[in-house]
């Protein structure tokens, strides 16, 4: 099958990029991969619920900002010495990656139970704004919480440490996300090809017949939304953590407008559709940047051409249209 | 700053409050009505009904630069409007009816940026002047001794007017027939010998020439510049959501209960949270949930009715 | 050929590009979205110097950063890791200037605010690299107070956008205002309708108003005030008022009082110089921002007569001197890098078909900052 080709030439390059970029003398290169592989995780997660789910959230970006400001609140204490709660027990910052991933994952999963068991009691577009509103709601409490910086976010001056490596070598750190990343796509090759994953694609295709054999759809998507925000979450942990930097920029409509792009753009419900969405688009918004201050007319240009012209994502486009997982 | 009891008219006040609250409501409704209407025949979610919204205004200042007259500026603001929409339409739109949603949020979403970064491309990236016309310009005192800027007073009227017109539209004539039908079926109606895309191209001009005109009245009290589409856009979202896709009638109910709420949260949750919290705080805490007020609303209202006050489909 | 010794010639090929004595300067600054107008007049500003200066062994890198923190820390990592430059420069909004400022100068670069001066990097946040060549984000709310202690103004209604440097803008005022506020509200980031707020300034018996609203939320607020019939004198920072920004808001901020620490006809020969200089190539007048790039840039030029950034305390001890002559007259930096200078009150009115300012009294003379007394390096 040809879709696997892509994968396989996807994943050779991810692993062999920084080796390239190290050789040309070109480390901020390995930056901007780490961005891109960054992207693909959130959006990654957000084809879990709209790939598969068939769940168009429009709200992605509260989970991908949670997962940032686990970040960003847990190292600004750790940071200034200053415990995270003193009442009714002690708890402190930290600046250990593996605990803020964990509490990125549980937070942003939390987040997402409560958010998809009211939003669920809609369908279609209403479904669609209903998320969009959640997540303006987190965005304007994050722009009034003082206590974390309100609009000006949150900045550490050290990226967080992970057991092992020296995370603020680039190359250290990308191999740490590519490896998480990896991580995340082989966990949602297993889901979607588990008694789960099958159950869920019935639910999307017709949730009668799933009703039909006893099972519930509406549980069967909300697991899959919160396993998609959790895995959001943990990309925006990841985020913060490259840029040292938490903002409610994170949380805004704009941002889950595009981490859907990233979707989009590479092929929905496609293991590695996000993964191609993304990197392309960092790409593209690199190397037009450079070329015009209006680049965002080419940008939109590229987008539209992309969506009249080539159904199914630019994989659908290279490696025809059948055959996704 | 909340209401002060040391105030002479606390009902005055009030009655102003609510006037400014239908007022935005009115003004949401134009943009509101647009995108619903487009949702409603052609089953597509239009995220550049925004930029119609910014050409208008723009239209309208370059218009009033160069000839002084408001109401030539707002004719140019529809015209502008109506064109780009329809030409929009007949180039990409029309390739979108038969897609899903996600498509269609992709596809109007990169007319956005080509929009927005277009306009900044030919008129710079600072504000242009645009003022209400003298005629217009000042305050009015109403009855109960209330001062209120006459500009105001106008936009709920022509609001309300543009509201009664487009409801006589749907319900009276053989376009609104058409309209009505091709929400509720569309293969009939294209059975029927109706020129169904020419019919499109004619809802999404109409759309686009209300979004135009809300463009240069707001235009003439806000600022114009690049970027003004997009808030107002998301709140539009909010209302015909409230409202219930494709519903006029929602479509106005939900745009006053958005305009309300938004101008009373702002003034009543201070309040609220100054009965026990100190002043600096409770400005504080009361504008921030002031902010959300709405998308609270908008989240309550869904969960009540998951498809609206007015909406019947899913 | 190992890795290894690949990487090792590529450390010498970047050892032999910083060899040539050529100064590399990183503007990250905001040239597209909201707030362009802002990013390019720094930009036109400061390049405006170094074209002045003669100076061919300057390389300056512009880059737009969207307004969007994560692209400005994107454009810093980039500047700082392939660009490899010693001076970083030009961000306009505070928020970006946290996500770039701490990072960049603990990695040994210099930064020098043309803009952006949150209270954090004045106080316990300040670094020595760190260089405002602005202001302090209270300043020119400060010297509103002041002002308004001067108009005799005892209850004024104050009110700026829900965010920290709303926050930051009542504070200012409030620190030096010594009469009552009539009103304290925070409005919403990007509101563009005030009539509530109006309403609420009309109702509380205010006999002023003091207000902060960035870009087109005061260009909407100064419209529907005017409108509005009501006509307590209004005061606030210039950033309402500038050049830029002025011919949108039209007759309406005719007459209105603002704070600034600079202006236009600001009587000294440099400024004079700079004003015709920047008219005569950009053929429009120079903002607020443009003199502050202006400034910024002659400042970093008379450090590096002096020593070289890669000497870095003989460089820091240069910018300290802040040798240069400003288009604000005296110029002088306190002990926390940020600016000791005297702010003005200014009027807007009419030239011709322009709408400006007129500069008519100093609210604050030899003003530093609030923070100054947290800084330890």
């Amino acid at each position: 099958m040809r879709w696997g080709l892509v994968n396989a030439v996807m994943l050779i390059g991810l692993v062999a990029f920084p080796f390239w970029a190290l050789a040309a003398d070109e480390p901020f290169m390995i930056t901007l991969a780490t961005r891109a592989v960054i992207l693909a995780l959130a959006a990654v997660g957000l084809n879990i619920a709209l790939g598969w789910g068939g769940l168009v959230s429009l709200g992605h970006a509260a989970f991908f900002g949670i997962g940032g400001y686990a970040m960003g609140i847990l190292a600004s204490h750790a940071q200034g010495y200053t415990p995270l709660m003193e009442w009714p027990f002690l708890i402190e910052g930290t600046k250990s990656m593996p605990v803020i991933w964990l509490v990125a994952v549980l937070a942003s999963a939390l987040a997402a139970l409560g958010i998809g068991m009211l939003s669920l009691r809609t369908t279609g577009v209403y479904f669609i704004m209903i998320t969009l509103a959640f997540g303006q709601m987190l965005y304007y409490f994050a722009i009034s919480w003082t206590a974390y910086g309100g609009e000006d976010g949150v900045s550490i001056y050290v990226r967080n440490g992970f057991p092992g490596l020296n995370t603020l070598v680039p190359v250290e750190f990308y191999g740490l996300c590519l490896g998480v990343l990896l991580g995340v796509l082989a966990l949602n090759a297993a889901v979607i090809h588990s008694p789960f994953g099958l159950a869920l694609n019935a639910a999307r295709q017709s949730p009668d017949r799933v009703r039909t054999v006893g099972l519930d759809p509406r549980r069967l998507q909300l697991a899959a939304f919160v396993l998609s925000g959790a895995i959001t979450g943990l990309a925006g942990a990841l985020f913060a953590d490259l840029n040292r930097f938490v903002s409610p920029s994170m949380l805004s409509w704009q941002m889950s407008g595009e981490i859907m792009i990233f979707v989009i753009l590479g092929g929905t419900a496609r293991l590695f559709g996000p993964v191609v969405g993304a990197v392309v688009f960092v790409a593209l918004e690199h190397s037009l940047g450079g070329l015009s201050e209006y680049w965002h007319v080419f940008l939109g240009a590229l987008l539209l051409l992309i969506v009249l012209f080539a159904r199914g994502g630019l994989i659908g486009l290279v490696a025809g249209r059948g055959g996704g997982s | 700053m909340t209401l002060d009891e040391t105030s002479p008219m606390p009902l005055a006040l009030l009655a102003e409050q609510v006037l400014n609250g239908l007022q935005f409501g009115v003004m949401l409704f134009l943009m509101a009505a647009g995108l619903t209407l487009i949702f409603g025949v052609m089953g597509l979610i239009n995220l550049a009904h925004g930029s119609l919204y910014m050409i208008g205004a723009f239209a309208a200042a370059s218009v009033a630069g160069a000839t002084g007259s408001f109401l030539l500026a707002l004719v140019a603001a529809m015209t502008a409007a109506a064109v780009a929409g329809a030409l929009v339409e007949l180039v990409v739109i029309r390739r979108l009816y038969a897609r899903d949603h996600l498509d269609q949020v992709l596809a109007t979403f990169a007319l956005i940026l080509i929009f927005s970064e277009g306009t900044r491309w030919v008129f710079g990236s600072f504000p242009l002047y645009l003022d209400i016309p003298d005629m217009l310009s000042g305050p009015v005192t109403l009855p109960g001794g209330i001062e209120y800027p006459r500009y105001r007073l106008a936009l709920i009227g022509i609001g309300l007017t543009v509201a009664l017109g487009l409801g006589l539209l749907i319900t009276r004539t053989r376009l609104g027939i058409r309209i009505r039908a091709g929400e509720n079926d569309r293969e009939m109606i294209a059975a029927l010998g109706v020129d169904i895309s020419r019919l499109y191209t004619i809802v999404f001009a109409l759309g686009a020439a209300l979004a135009g005109l809300a463009g240069a009245l707001v235009g003439a009290i806000q600022s114009v510049q690049v970027g003004m589409g997009e808030p107002v856009l998301i709140l539009a979202f909010v209302v015909i959501v409230i409202g219930g896709i494709g519903s006029i009638k929602g479509a106005l109910v939900g745009a006053i209960l958005v305009g309300l709420t938004d101008t009373l949260g702002g003034i009543f949750l201070p309040s609220l949270f100054r009965l026990f919290l100190d002043p600096s705080s409770a400005a504080n805490a009361g504008a921030s949930l002031a902010s959300m007020a709405i998308y609270i609303l908008m989240a309550a209202v869904l969960i009540w009715r998951p498809t609206g006050l007015f909406g019947a489909r899913g | 050929m190992t890795l290894k010794t690949l990487l090792l010639s590529a450390g010498i090929v970047a050892l032999a590009g910083t060899a040539l004595a050529e100064t590399k300067v990183g503007m990250i600054t905001t040239l597209s979205g909201g707030g362009a107008g802002l990013g390019i007049d720094v930009r036109d500003g400061f390049l405006l110097a170094i074209e002045q200066s003669g100076r061919d062994d300057i390389e300056v890198i512009v880059e737009d950063d969207q307004r969007k923190p994560d692209i400005a820390v994107q454009l810093a990592d980039r500047m700082i890791q392939s660009d490899r430059v010693d001076v970083m420069t030009g961000i306009i909004f505070s928020n970006l200037a946290m996500a770039v400022v701490p990072s960049a100068t603990a990695q040994g670069l210099f930064y020098l605010s043309p803009n952006a001066g949150p209270s954090a990097l004045a106080g316990k946040g300040c670094h020595p690299n760190y260089f405002n060549v602005a202001w302090q984000n209270d300043n020119l709310h400060e010297a509103a107070g002041a002002y308004a202690n001067g108009a005799k103004y005892e209850n004024t209604f104050i009110l700026a956008p829900n965010y920290p440097a709303g926050k930051d803008a009542l504070t200012g005022f409030k620190r030096f205002f010594e009469g009552d506020p009539a009103g304290e509200l925070y409005t919403k980031l990007g509101q563009k309708d005030y009539a509530a707020e109006i309403a609420q300034i009309r109702a509380s018996g205010a006999d002023s108003v003091f207000f902060f609203l960035p870009g087109g939320m005061g260009i909407s607020f100064l419209k529907q005030y005017a409108d509005s019939g009501l006509d307590l004198p209004v005061i606030g920072p210039a950033f309402s008022f500038d050049q830029g920004i002025l011919q949108a808001v039209g007759e309406a901020a005719l007459g209105v009082v603002n704070t600034s620490q600079w202006n236009k006809d600001l009587d000294n020969a440099t400024n004079a110089a700079f004003v015709e200089s920047f008219a005569a190539k950009y053929d429009r007048l120079p903002s607020l921002y443009a003199s502050q790039g202006f400034d910024t840039a002659n400042l970093l030029l008379s450090a590096l007569e002096v020593a070289d950034p890669d000497d870095a305390d003989a460089f820091r001890t240069a910018l300290e001197a802040a040798d240069f002559s400003s288009t604000r007259g005296d110029f002088a930096f306190g002990p926390n890098h940020h600016p000791v200078q005297d702010i003005y009150v200014r009027r807007v009115i009419k030239e011709g078909d322009v709408y400006t300012n007129e500069i008519i009294g100093v609210a604050l003379e030899n003003h530093s900052d609030a923070y100054a007394a947290d800084c330890t390096y």
